[in-house]
């Protein structure tokens, strides 16, 4: 198994996925965006756990399990917010959320 | 080239072709649908790297959950179900950092592993990743544990605004 | 005899600190009179003293010490016997006069500082202790001429009396600094042993002069004193002609050994005693308001004292101050009383006044006869010894003394006549005037005595050394000397009296001053006050108006444009971090990407 193919395959995972956070005006699929980051990393996590032997077995799967369980609570709290600002203001643009406002 | 060096590639393409598609198409619907083929093929990844236990919980928490409450926000936010042309903003300063993000680490792989070639372990089990975690693990799984009701609290606060503002 | 001398300055000192304390009427003016009475006492049981000095040093720096301490002669005593005595007349006159004044008691407690703050310089060893009663004096003079709130001018003439001194007390510190500071001490009897370079001294002298001509009314700090005329009354007698004035040229006359041996700060002195007197005697014709003819009087007065110390005889200058003193105290507290009679201070509005008011009318005559020198009254051997000293010194500025103070003896017969028969002769203005109550009645016919008699003392053998004695400790001339050069100034007085009462004969009714040449520039003194507010005043006003100015847009400006600037920054900078998701996505990954590139650029460069 030659490491690298999986580790390319996550960069371009995390690249497509910056891509998506920064051209996406639609908050829902500036998520799925995000989703890609973390695959991307989960999957370099898990290479990594099956290329490198570390001193504890398996850290990079329980770290992978972690980043899963973050993500689901991730998408939820960002749901919420998500569904606040369309009732709030109709519209899920994160460009229309004005911040000009002073504190 | 073995035979798990082939699994991965095709996946990878998959996974990567998915990954264009839900981050370039004009359907809101579709993209999620896309990202559930980006997920599996990473799930795929998974089992490829004898990491069983993670692509399954990967496909029951990703694709089961996550896709599915975003497909709830879709519909909740009443978002086209046709083509939108106004999804995206000007793309190439995205286009310039992601691009310059995934070469970039792309490259640091590259120019670290080369061509070099590792035996894949023996495919590991639930047990021995629940040992893991219940002993060496421990402490940061009851971290997790915390910051999911956390996680749970907040969701349930912002989305009553009832309860946020007295 | 230490202890008597240093209650002098004390007793009233006392009494103005817990005058201050006291309200009402009552009890505030049993204080003032009994301590003013004290003091008389004190200062009475003190005349047999020859001389005295004692200090103790108090600070000592080394280089420099400060002492506190008494320091007296027989004239000493006599300047402070004529001080409480006046101080006494008028806390008794004030009794009455300010009888309606809801501010009474602390008036009379400024009244006790006031004598306080002039026995300390009397009796002071020590230039710093006589700097402290020198400006407290000032302060008294602000306060006491402001008293009457009500009035518009007071105020004002508190201010300009205040400024004006300062003006001279200003030099006056600064004489009294370089003068300790070169000697090595503050105390009197060691500065005037000390050997100075004549640069220094001359130095001194003048800056000395700069505060004695603010105090004492010398041209051309003069302004000050016909404004004071605001002030009540009694406090004109007090302060502006019986005390405070005669405070600088009592100054001059302690420290004299340092001015007798600067000729140059002699002449200074002469010629500004010849233009004060020529001045103030010449503005004194023509005033409408009889206060002020009589402040002008005394600025006329002052120059005769500062001619005599600037011939050469400061016992002259003493004798003069102490006759004047008594006349001048006795002639405003008299003024006082037609005032309070007819109810206006205008020569116009009185006349006819012998009549309703005689006790008023003889102790005014007297008071005029003195004024005027007309013998056998105090002012006359005392203008006398300073006119006979001036001949007899003869050097030029001398002469120039001379010559002038003779002319001043007939401008002032003159005007003295002509308040003299304004107030008292022709129709009668005022309706139904009487006598004023007996407690002004009395200082005023008190003060009458030595005003008539006061001069006869010089006639006594060894008075005229007791007088010199502050100031020399050779011998001194003889003033109660008589020789025909006396005639001079009589005729002189004789022609400005005659000359008076002729032009007065051909109309009683109008005021002779109306027919008099140059009458507008009399009456406005030459237009020096608007001298000095068009050379002085106005450039100043200007300056500080510029300074506020520069102040307020400049210094200010500047501290409010960095505290404008830096909130307007901060409000733009916090405007740039409130960026837009998208922006702050971008710029969040960009940064990560640089930093990252960064460090793998670094790591292969190093």
């Amino acid at each position: 198994m030659h490491p690298v193919i999986p580790y390319v395959i996550a960069a371009a995972l995390v690249g497509l996925g910056a891509y998506g956070v920064l051209v996406r005006r639609n908050a829902i699929l500036l998520l799925m965006a995000v989703e890609l980051i973390l695959g991307g990393v989960n999957l370099v996590l898990v290479t990594a756990d099956a290329t490198v032997r570390a001193v504890l077995p398996a850290g990079g799967q329980v770290f992978a399990l972690f980043v899963i369980v973050l993500a689901a609570a991730e998408i939820g709290v960002a749901l919420a917010l998500v569904l606040q600002l369309y009732r709030l203001r109709r519209a899920v643009a994160v460009d229309e959320i004005p911040l000009e406002r002073e504190p | 080239m073995t035979t798990a060096d082939l699994l991965l590639v095709a996946l990878g393409a998959v996974a990567v072709g998915a990954g264009v598609l839900v981050v370039s198409t004009r359907h809101i619907v579709r993209a999620g649908l896309w990202l559930v083929v980006n997920l599996l093929a990473v799930a795929g990844c998974y089992l490829v790297l004898a990491a069983e236990l993670v692509a399954w919980v990967q496909v029951l928490l990703y694709v089961g959950a996550v896709v599915v409450l975003l497909l709830f926000a879709v519909m909740l936010t009443r978002a086209p179900i046709g083509a939108s042309d106004d999804l995206d903003r000007p793309r190439w300063p995205g286009a310039l950092i992601g691009g310059g993000a995934g070469l970039g680490l792309a490259a640091l792989f590259v120019s670290g592993y080369r061509w070099s070639r590792v035996d894949l372990p023996s495919p590991g089990t639930a047990t021995a990743l629940g040992e893991q975690i219940f002993t060496a693990w421990v402490l940061p799984f009851e971290v997790v544990g915390v910051l999911l009701l956390a996680a749970l609290i907040g969701a349930i606060v912002v989305s009553r605004p009832d309860i946020g503002s007295r | 005899m230490t202890a008597l001398l240093a209650s002098l300055p004390l007793i009233p000192f006392g009494a103005a600190l817990v005058g201050l304390l006291l309200r009402g009427r009552r009890l505030p003016a049993a204080l003032a009179v009994v301590s003013a009475a004290a003091t008389l006492v004190v200062a009475l049981s003190l005349l047999s003293l020859e001389r005295l000095e004692r200090t103790a040093v108090v600070a000592d720096f080394v280089d420099i010490e400060v002492t506190a301490g008494v320091r007296a002669t027989t004239a000493t005593v006599w300047v402070a016997v004529t001080v409480a005595v006046v101080a006494l007349a008028v806390q008794l006159y004030s009794v009455a006069y300010l009888h309606d004044d809801e501010r009474y008691a602390p008036y009379a407690a400024q009244v006790s500082l006031f004598t306080a703050a002039m026995l300390l310089v009397v009796v002071s060893a020590d230039l710093v202790q006589l700097l402290v009663g020198w400006e407290v004096m000032g302060i008294c003079s602000y306060l006491l001429i402001g008293h009457d709130r009500r009035l518009p001018e007071a105020p004002r003439a508190a201010v300009k009396a205040f400024l004006v001194t300062r003006v001279g007390d200003v030099g006056f510190l600064l004489g009294i600094a370089l003068l300790g500071v070169r000697v090595g001490s503050f105390r009197i009897d060691t500065v005037l042993a000390a050997d100075l370079p004549a640069g220094t001294r001359l130095t001194v002298c003048l800056l000395l002069l700069a505060g004695v001509a603010g105090k004492s009314a010398q041209f051309p700090l003069h302004t000050w004193l016909p404004d004071a005329m605001a002030g009540p009354t009694p406090i004109s007698a007090l302060i502006h002609a019986a005390t405070m004035v005669a405070a600088g040229v009592y100054v001059v006359a302690v420290l004299y050994p340092l001015f007798a041996a600067t000729p140059v700060a002699l002449t200074v002195l002469g010629i500004m005693a010849v233009v004060t007197m020529l001045l103030g005697a010449l503005a004194a014709t023509a005033q409408a308001d009889m206060k002020r003819v009589l402040a002008w009087s005394t600025v006329s007065q002052l120059g005769y004292m500062t001619g005599a110390l600037a011939v050469g005889v400061p016992s002259a200058a003493l004798f003069h101050l102490l006759t004047h003193a008594a006349f001048k105290a006795l002639l405003f507290l008299a003024a006082g009383a037609v005032i309070h009679a007819i109810g206006s201070n205008l020569i116009a509005d009185a006349g006819g006044l012998r009549r309703s008011m005689p006790v008023t009318f003889v102790v005014t005559t007297i008071g005029l006869a003195a004024l005027v020198g007309v013998p056998p009254f105090a002012g006359f051997w005392s203008k006398e010894a300073v006119l006979a000293a001036a001949l007899h010194e003869g050097s030029g500025i001398a002469w120039v003394v001379y010559g002038v103070g003779v002319v001043t003896v007939a401008v002032t017969g003159w005007y003295a006549t002509r308040l003299w028969l304004g107030l008292f002769f022709g129709p009668p203005r005022a309706s139904s005037p009487h006598e004023p109550p007996a407690l002004m009645r009395g200082p005023v016919v008190v003060l009458a005595v030595p005003a008539a008699l006061l001069g006869f003392v010089a006639l006594a053998p060894d008075f005229s050394a007791r007088l010199g004695a502050l100031s020399t400790t050779g011998p001194s001339p003889e003033l109660g000397h008589l020789d025909a050069a006396v005639l001079v100034p009589l005729l002189a007085s004789a022609f400005g009296v005659a000359l008076a009462w002729l032009m007065w004969r051909r109309d009683p009714a109008a005021d002779p001053a109306a027919r008099l040449p140059g009458r507008g520039s009399f009456a406005s003194a030459f237009y020096l006050d608007a001298v000095q507010d068009a050379l002085v005043t106005r450039p100043v006003l200007a300056v500080s108006a510029a300074v506020l100015r520069a102040d307020e847009s400049g210094v200010g400006g500047a501290v409010r444009g960095i505290g404008r600037g830096s909130r307007g920054a901060g409000g733009r900078l916090a405007l740039l971090h409130r960026a837009p998701m998208p922006r702050a996505a971008t710029a969040a990954l960009a940064g990560a990407l640089v930093l990252g590139v960064g460090a793998v650029v670094l790591r292969a460069v190093l």
